[in-house]
């Protein structure tokens, strides 16, 4: 993680449609009889926060999951940097998003034996930070999205918005190039959701990393630069399409 | 409480309001049981599967208990029959022969590995008496067995056993005769017995003398302690099981008490839920025991079967079982719901929970000691089994095995609390998931634990006392393999029968002596004479006498130092065990080889002898078969076999190893001579019978309880797993290796395993050392068999982890990452 | 709303007399409010002026009804345009969105573009606002939000209209 890729993947971020980090051709994906993902595409720049929009069951996290390499897609290809992702075996998609990629997800996401210090500090160790280092890295982290003060509690004992913002925290951690966010405020009021939001998104600009935002609010998706709408499996880039 | 209120009487029908509803306690208590189970069966799924689960853990439980209180029924079933098929005798046979009377000849023999039980049969009159489970006598060439036997000896493969058992089968013996459905028995006519030959007997009716091998008070609390020792796990796991899914149902009902259920409503409820996984276990229980009744009459472990009709447990210990278990069950529900009464909000958002304390937890094992510590020194080795205070040995076993269950939740709470959250990353994902429920952790393993420490326990105090039942034989199998003791006419017929072992296949070296006794030439006639005026039984009492053994050079040698040796030559050997020397063995001795009163005996005239004056005094010397001699011993050139009076042919036999069925042609031979099988395998060593079954007992049942115990092991690992579904996607999502997580379930496994393994070696020391000082025995462990126990109960954690694995990978996917 | 879209978007189906307009503009458009004859006419010359309709025979007997317009290519590429064209995000614009879903309907264009560009349009205003309240102090922020919320209930709307397309174009074309 260092500051050079930092600035450069600022430079790139403060303009988008620059080489794409991560893209995805023509994914489909069936569980059982149920098509979750049909021809969709999709492409992210370094920097660029793009938000994926559509209702309940269109597929949106589907598609998450197969950008980052959790899913496998039954066809279509991803391509992270100049790697296929959707090639790779499972332990060097493992490593990726150990080492690379970031997550935050609705809610039930943090160890909930474990302090808010020690998940923030989980994915360094589990990429092999020492144990002093990796708290240092995550106390930095913590006071960064503002909850400094649950450092020692455990997550069944902070609100929900404190807890959002310490999965944020150990979602940069790492300082991915990309994170993956899936509805991180879908379980929060607008007041925590917008502050999850903002300290996400600027967090994310400030490290260069791209954001993945799964979302099915508007105003969330306005700290995007750009939507996806997923309707039935298929994606729709909107912002690229000039409205004709 | 009282009355109800006026302004607002609809509101008692909302679950949420039992306060209100207090006016009719008997409707409240249903309408919340019948709450409870509609949860415990409409709960979706989960519900289900939950209910299930407890309902098949508690079902073992009780089949497992409900077997163990048809045990005693069934031993008291078994030795009825055993005891009136009885030939021993009381001492009261009749003398002479009437038309009652049947003469008897044990005539055991062993055919492979099955044991096989016969008596020989000679009436002497026309109405002789007849064995349970026999219609008629058999005849001379005739014989009556078992069904077992029959069929056995109907199969072709077992030709070796048609040679031993030749007679005719004329009927079989029926259920009142058998100790078990399985049982190898055979009764057989003989003809030519007499009562002074062999182990004869003269009966009137069957089912006298006293019970063989009988109960000591040791054994009486041997057989207690492995009951306390398999059944108290047995009882962990019922409460373990009904603990199933546990936690789901904790946060259930916590979510109940946040709506404002009060604290009584959410107990009721939850006894509701737990009382209906009993009462299908029950059921459950009742099905799978009465499976286990039927299926038993078909099958033997270690030649013991059992009539499913002896399986019946004593109808109030049926009853007992009954009661208690749904009671149990609802009182650890209620119990472990203290967590949920307390604190709701704890239970839905995991908080700490509270610290646990010592001091109660101390108090039932140490009650359990005191209970044992007066009978320190009471239970001697020999005396009336009754003696033995039965209730206060269980009681103070079960509060010290309990005591282990209430002590463990605080040890691991204690030592895991110290772990911190340092060391790699699955060591501390486990240690921090242990400090949150270490009281899941402590419960998952104190089955083990208890039986664990119940094991060696157990151990301890059967290698303490195994002295007293196992004894030296004295026998070298190493030289020779089998004896055979055979009473024959006269000496010319020792030669007969080695001759005849000889030539039988498998047989390498045969050693055969005749022997016989003799005593003073002049002490005997005066003792005939004084039987021929009337008061001879008290001279023929007085008569001193001492052996006669007759063998060649090469066989004198296996039975006393002798030194150089040729035909012709005489040996001496006296002061055995160091008794003064025999005045009848000095060279040049006259002595008579007709000793009056012998019974049997055939000729009465006196057979005189001289000991040569060429005998030496030598030292004798345990045989192969654990016989020492002392006597004369004679080559047969110096004195001929044919003058000594109903001898006996004493062989010693050395098998081929290369032959399997050495054993077997060794005794076909044998009862062609003598009918009544009077062959020996030779053993170093010979334990009590009943003290054999014991250990046999406790080894089964401990079998049974681990993979019981390891079954509930894996079914709360699952479950604990499952509950972590969601957390375990979100991991793998963001790129824990694997192996971090499968290690972290390890340690998460092993922590409470090896802290339950430290508890049970101590208690079960502990247990074993105040049970050896009961029983009168210095406190001493077999540090080695300590370690295989607890290896034992390591091993079963260790299994059902890796077992845990597979699924752990398929809960590793990412469905898990689902939002409903 | 625009009544001359409207009517060049009816026009697409055949041509009609200024009567029969004006029934078939109430009928789907004119729930609370129809159209006054006279507004129908000075529409019709407006268009007709701008060469968006044609007059395409006058039926014998003279007056202003006895005429039938027919929409020129000129007047189809303007309702094109406006269809394609996202309407400025601002308040109670439903009714316009709403003709021009039944128009695209109507006339068998895309209806789910039109929303689709007019989301867009909604999302990049709310990006606009959105960086306006960050940047902003306390005063922007309570504006902005308020703006926000507004336009976040029109997107719903426009979120669930297209889900609600196929039901709504059997209703419209039936
Ligand atoms: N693991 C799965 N097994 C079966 N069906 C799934 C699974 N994941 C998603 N689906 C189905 O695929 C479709 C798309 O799901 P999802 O990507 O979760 O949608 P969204 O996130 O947009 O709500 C839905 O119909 C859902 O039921
Ligand atoms: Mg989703």
């Amino acid at each position: 993680m260092s500051v050079a890729r930092d600035a450069q993947a600022a430079d790139d971020g403060a303009r988008p449609g620059r080489r794409p980090l991560l893209t995805a051709t023509g994914l489909r994906k069936t569980y059982g009889t149920t098509p979750a993902l049909d021809e969709a595409d999709f492409s992210i720049s370094p920097g660029e926060v793009v938000a994926v929009m559509g209702p309940s069951g269109s597929g949106k996290s589907t598609l998450l999951h197969c950008l980052a390499g959790i899913v496998r897609p039954d066809a279509g290809v991803v391509r992270y940097r100049d790697r296929e992702l959707s090639a790779m075996p499972d332990a060097e998609r493992s490593r990726l998003r150990r080492d690379e990629f970031g997550f935050v997800f609705q809610f039930g996401q943090l160890v909930p034996e474990l302090t808010c210090l020690e998940n923030v500090a989980l994915p360094l160790r589990l990429g092999g930070v020492r144990r002093k280092e990796a708290e240092r890295r995550a106390t930095e982290w913590l006071e960064r999205l503002e909850v400094a003060e649950v450092t020692r509690q455990r997550p069944g004992e902070v609100s929900g918005g404190q807890g959002q913002r310490v999965a944020v925290a150990r979602a940069l951690v790492t300082e991915p190039r990309v994170v993956f966010a899936d509805e991180p405020t879908g379980a929060l009021d607008s007041l925590n959701g917008e502050r999850v939001m903002r300290l996400l998104t600027s967090a994310a600009r400030d490290t260069g990393a791209a954001v993945v935002l799964v979302t099915h609010e508007a105003r969330v998706a306005a700290y995007s630069d750009r939507e996806v709408v997923v309707r039935d499996g298929r994606s729709r880039d909107l912002t690229r399409e000039p409205a004709a | 409480m009282s009355a109800p209120h006026p302004e607002r009487p609809a509101r008692s029908e909302h679950p949420a309001r039992s306060g209100s509803a207090a006016h009719d306690p008997f409707r409240v208590w249903a309408r919340d049981l019948g709450l409870g189970m509609r949860f415990a069966v409409t709960g979706g799924r989960e519900g289900w599967i939950r209910t299930l689960l407890t309902a098949v853990g508690v079902g073992l439980g009780v089949a497992l208990l409900l077997t163990t209180a048809a045990v005693p029924a069934m031993l008291q079933a078994r030795s009825d029959r055993t005891s009136a098929r009885s030939t021993d005798g009381s001492g009261a046979e009749p003398t002479r022969p009437g038309p009652h009377t049947l003469l008897v000849e044990p005539a055991n023999t062993t055919y492979r590995w099955y044991d096989i039980t016969g008596d020989l049969f000679e009436p002497e009159g026309a109405e002789p008496p007849l064995p349970p489970g026999v219609s008629r006598m058999p005849g001379p060439g005739e014989m009556v067995v078992s069904p077992a036997l029959a069929s056995m000896l109907a199969d072709p493969a077992d030709r070796l056993l048609r040679e031993r058992l030749p007679q005719h089968v004329v009927g079989t013996v029926g259920a009142a005769g058998l100790s078990g459905p399985k049982e190898l028995l055979y009764y057989a006519g003989a003809h030519g017995l007499s009562q002074y030959v062999g182990m004869t007997r003269r009966i009137d009716r069957f089912g006298g003398g006293f019970p063989q091998d009988p109960w000591t008070p040791v054994l009486i609390v041997l057989l207690v302690i492995v009951f306390v020792v398999l059944l108290v796990p047995v009882g962990v796991f019922v409460a373990t099981a009904v603990r199933f899914g546990g936690e789901r149902r904790d946060r259930r009902l916590a979510a109940l008490r946040l709506i404002g259920a009060d604290s009584r409503t959410t107990r009721r409820i939850a006894a509701g839920e737990a009382l209906c996984g009993a009462l299908l276990g029950l059921v459950a229980g009742a099905a799978v025991f009465l499976g286990l009744r039927r299926a038993i009459g078909t099958f033997s472990l270690d030649q013991t079967s059992v009539f499913p009709s002896d399986m019946t447990p004593a109808p109030e210990l049926a009853a007992l079982i009954a009661v208690a278990v749904p009671v149990a069950a609802v009182l650890v529900t209620l119990l472990a719901l203290r967590g949920v009464v307390i604190e709701p909000l704890g239970v839905v958002r995991g908080a700490t929970p509270r610290r646990r304390r010592l001091w109660w937890r101390l108090l039932v094992p140490a009650a359990g000691l005191a209970m044992l510590y007066p009978l320190i020194g009471t239970v001697a080795a020999t005396g009336p089994a009754s003696s033995v205070n039965r209730p206060q040995v269980a009681a103070g076993a079960v509060l010290l095995l309990l005591g282990l269950t209430t002590l463990l939740p605080w040890l691991v709470q204690t030592v895991v609390a110290r772990l911190g959250g340092a060391g790699p990353v699955p060591w501390q994902l486990a240690s921090r998931s242990l400090q949150l429920s270490s009281g899941v952790a402590a419960r998952t393993v104190s089955g083990i634990t208890v039986a664990v420490a119940g094991a060696i326990a157990v151990q301890a105090v059967f290698a303490g006392v195994a002295g007293q039942f196992t004894h030296d034989t004295g026998q070298d199998p190493a030289s020779a393999q089998m004896a055979v003791d055979i009473p024959v006419r006269d000496g010319s017929q020792v030669k007969r029968v080695v001759g005849a072992f000889r030539t039988t296949e498998g047989v390498r070296q045969v050693m055969g002596t005749a022997e016989s006794g003799a005593a003073d030439l002049g002490a005997a006639a005066r003792a005939r004479d004084a039987a021929r005026s009337g008061h001879g039984e008290q001279a023929e009492d007085d008569l001193s006498t001492t052996g006669i053994t007759v063998g060649d050079c090469a066989t004198l040698r296996q039975v006393a130092r002798i030194g150089s040796c040729s035909p012709g030559s005489v040996f001496l050997v006296t002061g055995l065990y160091g008794s003064p020397p025999d005045p009848l063995l000095t060279p040049g001795h006259r002595l008579d080889l007709s000793v009056p009163g012998t019974p049997g005996a055939t000729g009465d005239g006196p057979r005189p002898w001289t000991i040569p004056a060429s005998a030496r005094t030598v030292t004798g010397e345990t045989d192969a078969t654990g016989y020492e001699r002392s006597g004369v011993l004679a080559t047969p050139e110096a004195l001929d076999p044919d003058l000594l009076q109903a001898p006996q042919a004493r062989i010693a036999i050395t098998l081929d190893p290369g032959v399997p069925d050495a054993e077997d042609l060794v005794r076909n031979t044998a009862v062609r001579i003598d009918p009544s099988d009077p062959t020996t395998t030779l053993h170093a060593t010979q334990e009590a019978q009943r003290y054999v079954s014991l250990r046999r007992g406790l080894m089964i049942g401990a079998v049974a309880v681990l993979v019981m115990i390891g079954a509930s092991l894996l079914v709360s690992m699952l479950e604990q797993l499952r509950e972590r579904r969601r957390l375990l996607a979100t991991l793998v999502a963001f790129g824990t290796r694997r192996r971090t997580l499968g290690l972290s379930v390890l340690w998460q496994a092993a922590v409470p395993m090896a802290l339950g393994l430290v508890l049970a070696v101590a208690g079960g020391l502990g247990l074993g050392a105040v049970l050896l000082r009961v029983v009168n025995e210095s406190v001493g462990f077999d540090w080695a068999s300590v370690a295989v126990m607890a290896g034992a109960g390591a091993g079963v954690v260790v299994l059902v982890t890796l077992l845990s694995l597979p699924p752990l990978w398929r809960m590793m996917r990412p469905d898990g990452l689902r939002t409903e | 709303m625009s009544i001359g879209h409207t009517f060049l978007g009816l026009l697409e189906s055949g041509p009609r007399h200024g009567y029969d307009l004006k029934r078939a503009f109430d009928e789907r458009f004119g729930q609370d409010r129809p159209l006054a004859y006279g507004q129908v006419y000075s529409t019709l010359a407006r268009l007709l002026k701008n060469g968006l309709v044609v007059v395409e025979g006058i039926e014998p007997g003279g007056g202003p009804e006895r005429k039938r317009y027919a929409v020129t290519d000129a007047g189809v590429t303007d309702v094109e345009d406006w269809l394609a064209r996202p309407e400025r995000p601002e308040p109670y614009l439903h009714s316009t969105l709403y003709t021009k879903v039944v128009l695209a309907l109507l006339t068998g264009r895309s209806a789910a573009d039109l929303l689709d560009s007019q989301r867009s349009e909604h999302l990049r205003l709310m990006r606009e606002l959105t960086r306006r309240k960050t940047d902003g102090d306390l005063a922007d922020q309570l504006v902005c939000d308020h703006a926000l919320f507004h336009l976040e209930a029109d997107l719903r709307w426009l979120e669930l209209t297209a889900a609600r397309l196929d039901d709504l174009a059997k209703e419209v074309r039936s």
